[in-house]
């Protein structure tokens, strides 16, 4: 995987010319099973990336290791030019203190097929939460962006609830607008309308284009083709662990190259 | 049970049925043997009354005499100092030790492992003899470097009096099964809520204490409002350490100084009942006020959404079987 990148003619100057993440030969292996294989991919600023693939093809690993709620066994992750866990160490990377991984991960949200939004707080709450913890912003001024955030995902009516009274649509609402709460310059998406009945799917992927089309940078885990074709400035496909086919969503999609490529669309178009 | 329902129960309609046939009324199961036994159990409570009430070894006057005695009501609050330190302690040791069996590592893991098969593996009478004993087999307490003079020494018996020794042993022994409560109640909450708090950059210590440990609390609070009721009861064990300032020791020496243990057992186990019931009352807020989210009140949602989809919580604080407690059924009182 070494000319990925479709779109080298387009690279900005600058300090935009930092990719937002950067996998150069990312392996990962869980025992002897080995779930990632020489990952190398490559992410630009304002970038929407859709990655695909079937079941078990290591998709989700992959996302998990770019905020570095997995180690990676070899090869580096940054995100902004910075080692994400580790520490650079010339051939070698070292791994960080748990306390300075949990600063990077302020700047990558993460957003979970099944939510995962916290049961005791509210919707408001649960938007609050992290700003005021972590970042120690103060009580009202967290309030006051937690209200403009739900408004943005179209939950102003909703901010008192709690996630059990809220639909499945509703709350993968709450769950982005929680992410969005960190302001984070990267946003990953695992699977995140797979959980959902599909007439509720509409609403969850307005909010990702609207998201999409404010400049955010934006890693998606789907299976929704249509989403990437409108999307998406990037698919990736991945099989075995290991990166099948990059391109354009609409030529990849219309056309693909190689077999599993091919195969896999079938099934799923 | 209405009168509605009564006259269809003898005038059955003819199977068949015509087509002009009104809608079927429906008649409700009675239990009439119900009825008899409640009425049977109240005769035979009556009759229980009125006998106690005239029996004589029950010295009712001096129950009267003794209920408000100032003696009674000062070992009842020694009592209930002893059980809320004594619980007090026990939850953040359980806590502590409930963290250490999840922990990767092994060392860790067994010093926990082992401390639970010692203080559930003896029973708690023994091991408050014991403690009571710590003064013989441990005369002074020494801080310094072990084989050198030490750098403080204090005798046992001026460092710990008796009702802190009763403390130490009810506490250490209690959080061993609170650890095991504990342990329950983290387990119970989903991983991904670990992994939500950590990805959106919360430290292990925040998550736990905002996300992780709340939710427990769910599981956590109810087999621990059994615990305390179990250790009120406990804490009349204590003469073995000895200490014989709580309410059943009272109450039997005072049983000693007018030759008749009954009415004072009576007198006890009345001070032992009204605890227990103001103990259940504070168990049955804080269960309502972790139970937020998962049967949120009605008024927070302002009535937009129906609340028959809120599970009540259950407030059965006496259960024996509960599975969280694993504990000396019925002990050695
Ligand atoms: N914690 C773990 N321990 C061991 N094996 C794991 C672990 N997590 C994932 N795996 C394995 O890694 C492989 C890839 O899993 P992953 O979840 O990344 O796949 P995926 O592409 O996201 O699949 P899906 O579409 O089903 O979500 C699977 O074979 C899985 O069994
Ligand atoms: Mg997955």
């Amino acid at each position: 995987m070494s000319d990925q990148m479709t779109s080298a003619e387009q690279a900005p100057t600058g300090a935009d010319a930092t990719p937002m993440v950067l996998a150069e030969s990312v392996s990962k292996s869980f025992g002897s099973n080995e779930v990632l294989k020489d990952i190398s991919l490559e992410v630009r600023r304002g970038e929407v990336l859709c990655l695909v693939g079937p079941s078990g093809s290591g998709k989700s690993t992959f996302l998990r290791c770019i905020n570095h709620l997995e180690r990676v066994s070899s090869g580096r992750l940054s995100v902004d030019g910075q080692l994400v866990g580790y520490r650079d160490g010339g051939d070698k990377i070292y791994e960080m203190h748990p306390k300075d991984a949990a600063k990077q991960r302020r700047d990558i949200g993460m957003v979970f097929q099944r939510f995962n939004l916290f049961p005791h707080m509210t919707a408001l709450g649960n938007v609050m939460e992290a700003p005021m913890q972590v970042k120690g912003v103060s009580k009202a001024q967290a309030k006051a962006r937690a209200h403009e955030l739900l408004a943005r995902v179209g939950l102003a009516e909703r901010a008192d609830y709690y996630p059990a009274h809220l639909s499945g649509g509703q709350q993968q609402r709450v769950a982005i607008a929680r992410a969005l709460a960190m302001d984070p310059k990267l946003m990953l998406f695992d699977e995140p309308t797979s959980a959902l009945d599909p007439e509720l799917v509409g609403e969850v992927l307005d909010v990702m284009k609207n998201l999409a089309a404010s400049g955010m940078t934006m890693i998606v885990v789907t299976h929704e083709m249509g989403f990437a074709r409108e999307v998406a400035d990037t698919l990736v496909f991945m099989d075995g662990g290991v990166v099948v086919e990059t391109g354009d969503p609409r030529e990849v999609l219309a056309n693909p190259q190689r077999e599993r490529t091919k195969a896999f669309l079938s099934k799923v178009l | 049970m209405t009168d509605t329902t009564r006259p269809a129960a003898g005038t059955t309609p003819p199977p068949g049925g015509s087509p002009e046939r009104s809608p079927a009324k429906v008649v409700k199961l009675r239990h009439p043997w119900r009825t008899v036994f409640a009425v049977v159990l109240l005769v035979l409570l009556a009759l229980f009354v009125i006998d106690a009430a005239q029996r004589t070894a029950y010295d009712w006057p001096a129950v009267g005499k003794y209920i408000f005695d100032r003696r009674i009501s000062e070992a009842a609050v020694f009592t209930l100092l002893l059980t809320v330190i004594s619980m007090v302690i026990a939850i953040i040791l359980g806590v502590v030790l409930a963290v250490m069996r999840q922990s990767q590592n092994p060392v860790v893991k067994s010093v926990a492992w082992v401390y639970l098969w010692i203080f559930r593996g003896t029973p708690v009478y023994v091991q408050l003899v014991f403690w009571g004993l710590i003064a013989i087999i441990y005369q002074s307490i020494d801080l310094g470097v072990p084989f050198m003079e030490p750098w403080v020494s204090i005798p046992t018996t001026a460092a710990l009096n008796a009702f802190w020794i009763a403390v130490i042993g009810l506490s250490l022994n209690e959080a061993a099964y609170m650890a095991e409560i504990v342990r329950a109640g983290l387990l119970s909450v989903d991983h991904g809520q670990h992994e939500a708090a950590t990805a959106l950059g919360m430290s292990w210590s925040k998550t736990m204490r905002r996300v992780v440990l709340p939710q427990a609390m769910r599981v956590i609070i109810p087999p621990t409002g059994n615990e305390v009721i179990s250790m009120l009861k406990t804490t009349s064990l204590v003469s073995a350490v000895p200490f014989t300032l709580e309410l059943y020791a009272r109450s039997r020496d005072i049983s000693v100084e007018i030759f008749n243990p009954i009415p004072l057992l009576i007198v006890a186990s009345l001070w032992y009942l009204a605890v227990t019931s103001v103990l259940m009352v504070g168990q049955y807020f804080l269960e309502k006020r972790y139970a937020r989210g998962i049967g949120a009140r009605p008024d927070t949602v302002a009535g937009t959404v129906p609340t028959a989809a809120v599970p009540a919580v259950d407030v059965d604080l006496d259960t024996e079987a509960d599975p969280g407690s694993m504990r000396h059924g019925g002990d050695a009182r």
